[in-house]
C-alpha cells in the first residue's frame, strides 16, 4: 500500500507530532476487516454463529478434506456490494477470487481464498467528521475473503489447540488510502466506517467479538518530505486501542529515527496493557503468497441490473440521515451526529419527534434517555422507555399537564416502573397546578410568612428565584413555573 | 533457467518439504532441465490473447445463505492424528 | 459355467436380467479372480469381499423382484483417488496413511445409487500423477500384457500399464472386475487404456463432478470409466455422470443416454487428422495404425479432412507448468494436522516439513515445487499467465477446427507398454508419454482411446478420438466404428494367477 502519498492529506499543525529535531508528520493506513453478517459461511453452508463447541460449526469443506469444493454464498456477495455502495465506491461487475497460499494450523486447505487483482469493489471515500472539521478519507478497495480458524496456545505448555469454527466465515477486507494524519481521525474513520456497516447490516461491527477489527500501517516524515518506511500493527480490536497504537508507534518511530536509527518495515502487535508494540516473531521472512486464481471456481460476475436493485434497496445512510436531521428537525450539527450515530437510536428518535417538536425531542432522547442508558450499561433495544412512551410525556408536557421538572420524575417512574405516563399523571396527582387562584394563595402564604425577603425583593428583584423556589416546594412542584413568576411579580409590584 | 540448490532450498521451505543434501543437489538438476525445457512456450506469440480464466462456459453458481452443513465434530476429527476434545492439536506455535 | 469375468459389462447386465446367474455369483468370480491374480499384477490396493458381498447380496434381491436400478449387481474396481465412505482411501500416497473418509465421492454414489457393486480399491501413480503406476506407495502395478518373446513364448519382462490410473486399466483388462473407475488429468485415462488393449474415455471438463475426488490439477481432472468396450464405457460414462451443485466448475447440462446413441452409425462424420500430430521421430507402426483408422472410419461412410492445430507441440510444456502450480496448492492441505500421516519434528514447521517429506514420493515432489517455483513471486507472469494464454489458443485452434470437422482422430500414444523401470530415470521421457492427450485436457474437451491394433512385439495400440465440448456421444459412435472393424482385444493368457 506504499503509494505516493496523498498531498491533500492536509497536516494541521495541531496534528505534528513534536520531536527533538523538529516537528513530525504521522501518516495513516487502515485495512479494516469486517465480518459479513450472513448465516452461512462464504464458501461452505456452515453455520457463523459465535461460540459453539470446538470444531462444530465446520462442513468438510471447511475442514479441508481432500476432494472438498467451495461455492460460492450468494448473500455474502450482495453484502459486499451494499457495503460497497455506503462507501461510495467503484462496484466491480468482474472480480476474481485468488489463492493466497500459506502455511499455518489455522488455514486448513494451506490457502486462502481471498481477492488480488480484481477484488469487488474499488475506489471509494469516507467522510469523517474530526472535532468539528469534516474531512475526507478515500478507500482504495474491498475485497472478500474466507477468516481462518483459531490458534489456542494458552492451554497447554507445548502444544496449540486448533478450532475451525471461524475458519471459512466470510470477511470484507476493507483498505483506505493512507490519509490519516493522527489518532483521532483515525480513530473518527473506523467509527464511521463502523457506523456505515452498521447501517447497512452488513457487519454488526462488534469489536469485542473481534466481528470488526483494524490493521493499522503507521508510518513518521517530516511534513513535505516522502513517505517513511511503515509498520503495521495487527488485529487493533478497539477504537480507543487504535488511538493508543497510532500514538505510541508513532512516538517509538520517531525516537528511533531521531536517534540516528532506520525503521524496519514490520509486523507489530499492540499490546494493551504495556501500551507498547512489538514485533511479531513469526513473521520473518517476507511471505511468497503465490496468489493466481482458484481453479475451483469461476470469475463472478455481476449485471449493473443486480447492483442498482441492491442500491434501491439501501437504507438511508448516516451522511443523509444527518444532514436531513438537522433541516428536518432545526438540530445542532452535534446534536444530529449524536443521534445518526447508530441507527436504532436514530429510528429511536424519530419515532418519538414525530408530531412533536424536534429540538425538545432531541434534548430529552439524549440527555436523558442516553444518559441512563449509558449509565446503566444498556442498549437501546433493552430500553425500560419505550419511544412511544418518551413521547407521551413530551405531549404531558406540551399541553401544560406536566411541568418540566415533574417529567422528569415522571421518566423516573416510567423506567423503573413501566406504565402509560398519562395514566400515572392521573393516578398519582402529579398534575400541574396553572389554576392561578390556588397559585394566588400559595404566594398569599409565603409573602405573609416571609417579610423580610419581601423587603429584599422590593429592592433587588433578581432575588425572585428563592420565592419561586418556596412556591414550587409548597406545592409539591406541581406549580406552573410560568404562572407562579406571573403571580409573584404582581402580588409582588416587580 | 538455471535454479541453484539455494534455490531449491528456498523453494522447499515454501512447500513445507524438508530436503536432504543429496536431494536438493538431484533436484538442482530436474528442476533446471524441467524448467528449461517449458521455455519453449518463448517461442509462442501471445500478444493480446488473454490467459485462461475458466474451461468451461459456464458462470460461477452462488448458493442461498442457509445454514445446511456444519455440526459434524466427530467426523471432521476422526481422522486426526492428534486430537481433545474435538479440538487438533499442534505442536506449539509462538506468535 | 463360463468364465463370468470374462463377461463385457453389458453382457452381465443382460444375464443378471435373465437370471443366468445372481450377483453374488458374478461378485465371487471376480473376488477368486483377484485373489489368484493381485498379488503378481497389483492392480488393487484394497479388496472389499465382504462389502462387495454385502451389496450383491442387496442386488440379488431387488433383481429378484424385478426392482433392479440400471447397475444392479455390477462388480466394480474404483481408482483409490475417489473417496469412499468408512473405506480407505490414499491417493496411493503414504501421507494418506490410513485415512478412512466420512463422506463418499459424487461419481462414486452415483453408481452405488445404480445398484454396481464394489469390489474394491484400485492401484494407481501417487496423487495421480504418472504414466506408467510405478510411483504408487502401494508399489508398481503389472500390465497383464507380455511382449511377444523368443521361440513364440511371451518376454517375461514387466511392462506398465500406463498411469496415472494404471490399477484400473490392469484389472479391466484382466478380467477382475467389469469395468473401473478412473480419472484424467493430462492422459490418465486414455493412455493406460491404450497400452492395455481396453477402452477409455475422458469425457469434457464439467460433465463429472470433482466433488470428493482427491484434487491433483483442478482445472484439468476429470473423472471417466475404463471399461472392456465401447459400449460399456458409453453405460458407465452415463451413470458417473451428473450435474453437482457441490461442485462450482460442474455444467448443468443433461445427460444423454450414451449407449442409444451408439447404434447411430457415423455416415456424413468429418474427421479431422491434425498434421501437428506426426511428430518426429514418430514409429512406423503407430503410423500405419493411424492410417487403418482413417481407412476405417472412411469406410463407415465418414469423410477426412486434414486439419491442423498449430499450437500443439506447446500443450505439454504448458501443461507441465499449469498442472505442477495448481497441484502445489492443491497439495498443501496434506500437513499432518487434520487427517494422515503426521511425522513429529521439534516445532511446528519441522512438523509440516517432515511429514511431507516422508509423505510424499519423488514425483510428486518434483511437481509440488516446480508448481511452487511457477508462482513464485516474478515468475508468476513469465511460466504461469504465459502457460494460461498458450492454453487459451490451443482451445482457439480446437474452436477452429470444429468448424471444418466434428471428430479428431490421433494416436493416443507414441509407443506401445514399454518396460518397468525404462523411463523412471528421467522424468522428460515420461513426460513426453503424454504428448497426443493432453492437449485434451488443457482445452477441456472430450476424449477417448480405442484399441485399435497389436504392435509387432503384441502388445495393445489405441487410436485416440478427440470431439467438441458435451459431445461425447458422438465420440462414442465413431469409437463404435473402430471397434466394429479392428475388434476386440482380448489378453492372450492369464499368466499372472497363481
Amino acid at each position: 500500500m506504499q503509494t505516493s502519498g496523498s498531498t491533500k492529506g492536509k497536516s494541521k499543525p495541531s496534528n505534528l507530532i513534536p520531536g527533538a529535531t523538529g516537528d513530525w508528520e504521522v501518516v495513516i493506513g487502515m485495512e479494516v476487516h469486517a465480518q459479513v453478517a450472513s448465516h452461512a459461511k462464504l464458501f461452505s453452508g456452515a453455520s457463523t454463529e459465535f461460540g459453539g463447541s470446538p470444531n462444530s460449526h465446520v462442513s468438510l469443506v471447511d475442514a479441508a478434506m481432500p476432494g472438498m469444493l467451495p461455492v460460492i454464498n450468494e448473500e455474502c456477495v450482495a453484502q459486499a456490494v451494499r457495503t460497497g455502495l455506503g462507501l461510495n465506491a467503484a462496484i466491480n461487475l468482474t472480480s476474481v477470487f485468488d489463492r493466497k497460499n500459506y502455511f499455518y494450523p489455522d488455514l486448513p486447505q494451506g490457502y486462502q481464498i481471498s481477492q488480488y487483482k480484481q477484488p469487488i469493489v474499488g475506489e471509494g471515500v469516507v467522510e469523517i467528521d474530526v472535532d468539528g472539521e469534516l474531512m475526507k478519507v478515500g478507500i482504495e478497495r474491498l475485497h472478500l475473503e474466507q477468516d481462518a480458524g483459531k490458534s489456542i496456545h494458552d492451554q497447554h505448555p507445548d502444544y496449540t489447540y486448533v478450532d475451525l469454527n471461524r475458519s471459512g466465515v466470510a470477511l470484507m477486507e476493507i483498505v483506505s488510502k493512507p490519509d490519516l494524519r493522527s489518532s483521532k481521525q483515525a480513530q473518527a474513520y473506523v467509527s464511521k466506517l463502523r457506523s456505515i456497516l452498521r447501517y447497512l447490516g452488513t457487519c454488526d461491527g462488534d469489536m469485542e467479538k473481534g466481528n470488526l477489527r483494524a490493521d493499522v500501517n503507521v508510518s513518521v516524515r517530516k511534513p513535505g518530505e516522502p513517505l517513511g518506511t511503515r509498520c503495521e500493527i495487527k488485529n487493533v480490536n478497539s477504537i480507543r486501542f487504535i488511538g493508543q497504537a497510532v500514538e505510541v508507534e508513532a512516538r517509538r518511530q520517531i525516537d528511533i529515527i531521531e536517534e540516528g536509527g532506520k525503521i524496519d518495515q514490520e509486523t507489530r502487535l499492540f499490546d494493551s496493557a504495556k501500551g507498547e508494540t512489538r514485533s511479531m516473531r513469526s513473521k520473518e521472512e517476507a511471505h511468497d503468497y503465490r496468489y493466481f486464481p482458484d481453479p475451483d471456481l469461476l470469475p463472478l460476475e455481476m449485471t449493473q441490473g443486480y447492483v442498482d436493485g441492491l442500491k434501491k434497496a439501501l437504507p438511508e445512510l448516516p451522511d443523509e440521515k444527518r444532514t436531513r436531521f438537522v433541516k428536518q428537525y432545526g438540530l445542532s450539527a452535534y446534536d444530529a451526529d449524536v443521534l445518526v450515530a447508530e441507527r436504532e437510536n436514530a429510528e429511536f428518535f424519530e419515532t418519538v419527534a414525530k408530531g412533536r417538536d424536534g429540538k425538545t425531542a432531541a434534548n430529552w432522547v439524549i440527555n436523558d434517555l442516553f444518559g441512563r442508558l449509558n449509565k446503566e450499561g444498556k442498549e437501546i433495544a433493552a430500553s425500560p422507555v419505550s419511544a412511544a412512551q418518551l413521547g407521551a410525556i413530551l405531549d404531558l408536557i406540551a399541553n401544560n399537564t406536566i411541568s418540566g421538572k415533574i417529567a422528569k420524575d415522571l421518566f423516573e417512574i416510567v423506567w423503573s416502573e413501566g406504565g402509560d405516563p398519562a395514566d400515572i399523571v392521573d393516578k398519582r396527582g402529579m398534575k400541574q397546578v396553572t389554576d392561578t387562584g390556588a397559585i394566588e394563595k400559595v404566594v398569599d402564604e409565603i409573602i405573609a410568612a416571609n417579610p423580610k425577603q419581601v423587603e429584599q425583593i422590593k429592592a433587588n428583584p433578581k432575588t425572585m428565584g428563592w420565592f419561586v423556589g418556596q412556591v414550587m416546594k409548597l406545592s409539591g412542584g406541581k406549580a406552573n413555573p410560568a404562572a407562579v413568576n406571573d403571580v409573584l411579580r404582581r402580588k409582588l409590584g416587580i | 533457467m538455471q535454479v541453484d540448490q539455494a534455490t531449491v532450498r528456498r523453494i522447499a521451505r515454501l512447500a513445507r518439504i524438508k530436503i536432504s543434501d543429496d536431494e536438493a543437489k538431484g533436484l538442482e538438476g530436474e528442476l533446471s532441465g524441467i524448467l528449461k525445457w517449458v521455455e519453449q512456450l518463448g517461442e509462442v506469440d501471445t500478444v493480446g490473447v488473454e490467459p485462461m480464466t475458466r474451461v468451461v462456459p459456464i458462470e460461477l453458481k452462488q448458493r442461498k445463505d442457509i445454514v445446511c452443513d456444519g455440526e459434524i465434530a466427530d467426523d471432521v476429527t476422526r481422522n486426526a492424528p492428534v486430537s481433545e476434545n474435538h479440538f487438533f492439536v499442534v505442536p506449539k506455535v509462538v506468535e | 459355467m463360463t468364465d463370468l469375468t470374462r463377461l463385457t459389462l453389458a453382457e452381465a447386465r443382460d444375464g443378471l436380467t435373465k437370471k443366468q446367474f445372481t450377483s453374488t455369483e458374478l461378485t465371487l468370480a471376480f473376488l477368486t479372480a483377484i485373489e489368484k491374480g493381485n498379488a503378481t499384477l497389483n492392480a488393487y490396493v484394497l479388496p472389499v469381499p465382504e462389502h462387495a458381498l454385502a451389496q450383491a447380496k442387496t442386488s440379488d434381491s431387488r433383481l429378484a423382484k424385478g426392482d433392479a436400478r440400471p447397475l444392479e449387481g455390477l462388480p466394480l474396481g474404483i481408482k483409490d483417488l475417489f473417496a469412499t465412505k468408512g473405506i480407505r482411501t490414499t491417493a496411493c500416497s503414504t501421507i494418506l496413511d490410513d485415512f478412512k473418509p466420512t463422506y463418499e465421492s459424487t461419481v462414486t454414489q452415483n453408481l452405488w445409487d445404480a445398484g454396481a457393486v464394489m469390489l474394491g480399491k484400485l492401484n494407481c501413480d501417487e496423487f495421480a500423477m504418472g504414466s506408467s503406476n510405478e510411483t504408487s506407495a502401494f508399489g508398481p502395478v503389472v500390465n497383464p500384457w507380455r511382449r511377444n518373446g523368443k521361440d513364440g513364448k511371451p518376454s517375461t519382462d514387466r511392462l506398465v500399464p500406463g498411469g496415472s490410473s494404471g490399477g484400473s486399466s490392469a484389472a479391466v483388462s484382466a478380467n477382475l472386475c467389469l469395468a473401473a473407475t478412473a480419472t484424467d488429468t493430462g492422459g490418465s485415462i486414455r493412455q493406460p487404456a491404450a497400452l492395455t488393449g481396453t477402452v477409455g474415455i475422458k469425457p469434457t471438463y464439467g460433465r463429472c463432478s470433482r466433488w470428493g475426488t482427491v484434487a491433483f490439477a483442478s482445472s484439468l481432472d476429470q473423472a471417466g470409466p475404463i471399461a472392456k468396450t465401447v459400449r460399456d464405457s458409453a453405460i458407465m460414462l452415463r451413470h458417473m455422470s451428473s450435474h453437482d451443485l457441490k461442485d462450482s466448475t460442474s455444467v448443468d447440462t443433461p445427460v444423454p443416454d450414451y449407449e442409444a446413441e451408439l447404434g447411430r452409425g457415423i455416415k456424413g462424420l468429418r474427421v479431422g487428422v491434425p498434421r501437428e500430430y506426426r511428430v518426429e521421430g514418430m514409429s512406423a507402426e503407430i503410423d500405419a495404425l493411424w492410417q487403418k483408422g482413417i481407412a476405417w472410419l472412411k469406410a463407415a461412410g465418414a469423410t477426412i479432412h486434414d486439419i491442423s492445430l498449430p499450437h500443439t507441440k506447446y500443450a505439454l510444456p504448458a501443461y507441465y507448468i499449469v498442472a505442477p502450480a495448481e497441484c502445489s496448492s492443491n497439495l498443501a492441505r496434506y500437513d499432518g494436522v487434520r487427517y494422515g500421516l503426521r511425522v513429529p519434528g521439534k516445532d511446528l514447521t519441522e512438523t509440516y516439513e517432515n511429514t511431507r517429506a516422508a509423505g510424499f514420493g519423488k514425483e510428486v515432489k518434483r511437481r509440488i515445487l516446480i508448481g511452487t517455483y511457477v508462482l513464485s513471486a516474478g515468475y508468476y507472469d513469465a511460466y504461469y499467465i504465459k502457460a494460461q494464454k498458450v492454453r487459451t489458443l490451443i482451445k482457439r485452434d480446437f474452436d477452429e477446427a470444429w468448424e471444418k470437422v466434428d471428430v479428431v482422430l490421433t494416436p493416443t500414444t507414441p509407443s506401445p507398454a514399454f518396460a518397468a523401470g525404462e523411463k523412471s530415470g528421467d522424468p522428460l521421457a515420461m513426460y513426453l508419454e503424454d504428448i497426443f492427450t493432453v492437449t485434451v485436457n488443457m482445452a477441456g474437451l472430450p476424449g477417448i482411446s480405442v484399441p485399435a491394433g497389436l504392435s509387432s512385439q503384441g502388445t495393445p495400440l489405441g487410436l485416440q478420438l478427440i470431439g467438441k465440448p458435451f459431445d461425447e456421444g458422438t465420440l462414442l459412435r465413431a469409437s463404435q466404428a473402430i471397434e466394429d472393424a479392428a475388434g476386440r482385444f482380448p489378453v492372450p493368457t492369464r499368466w499372472w494367477e497363481s
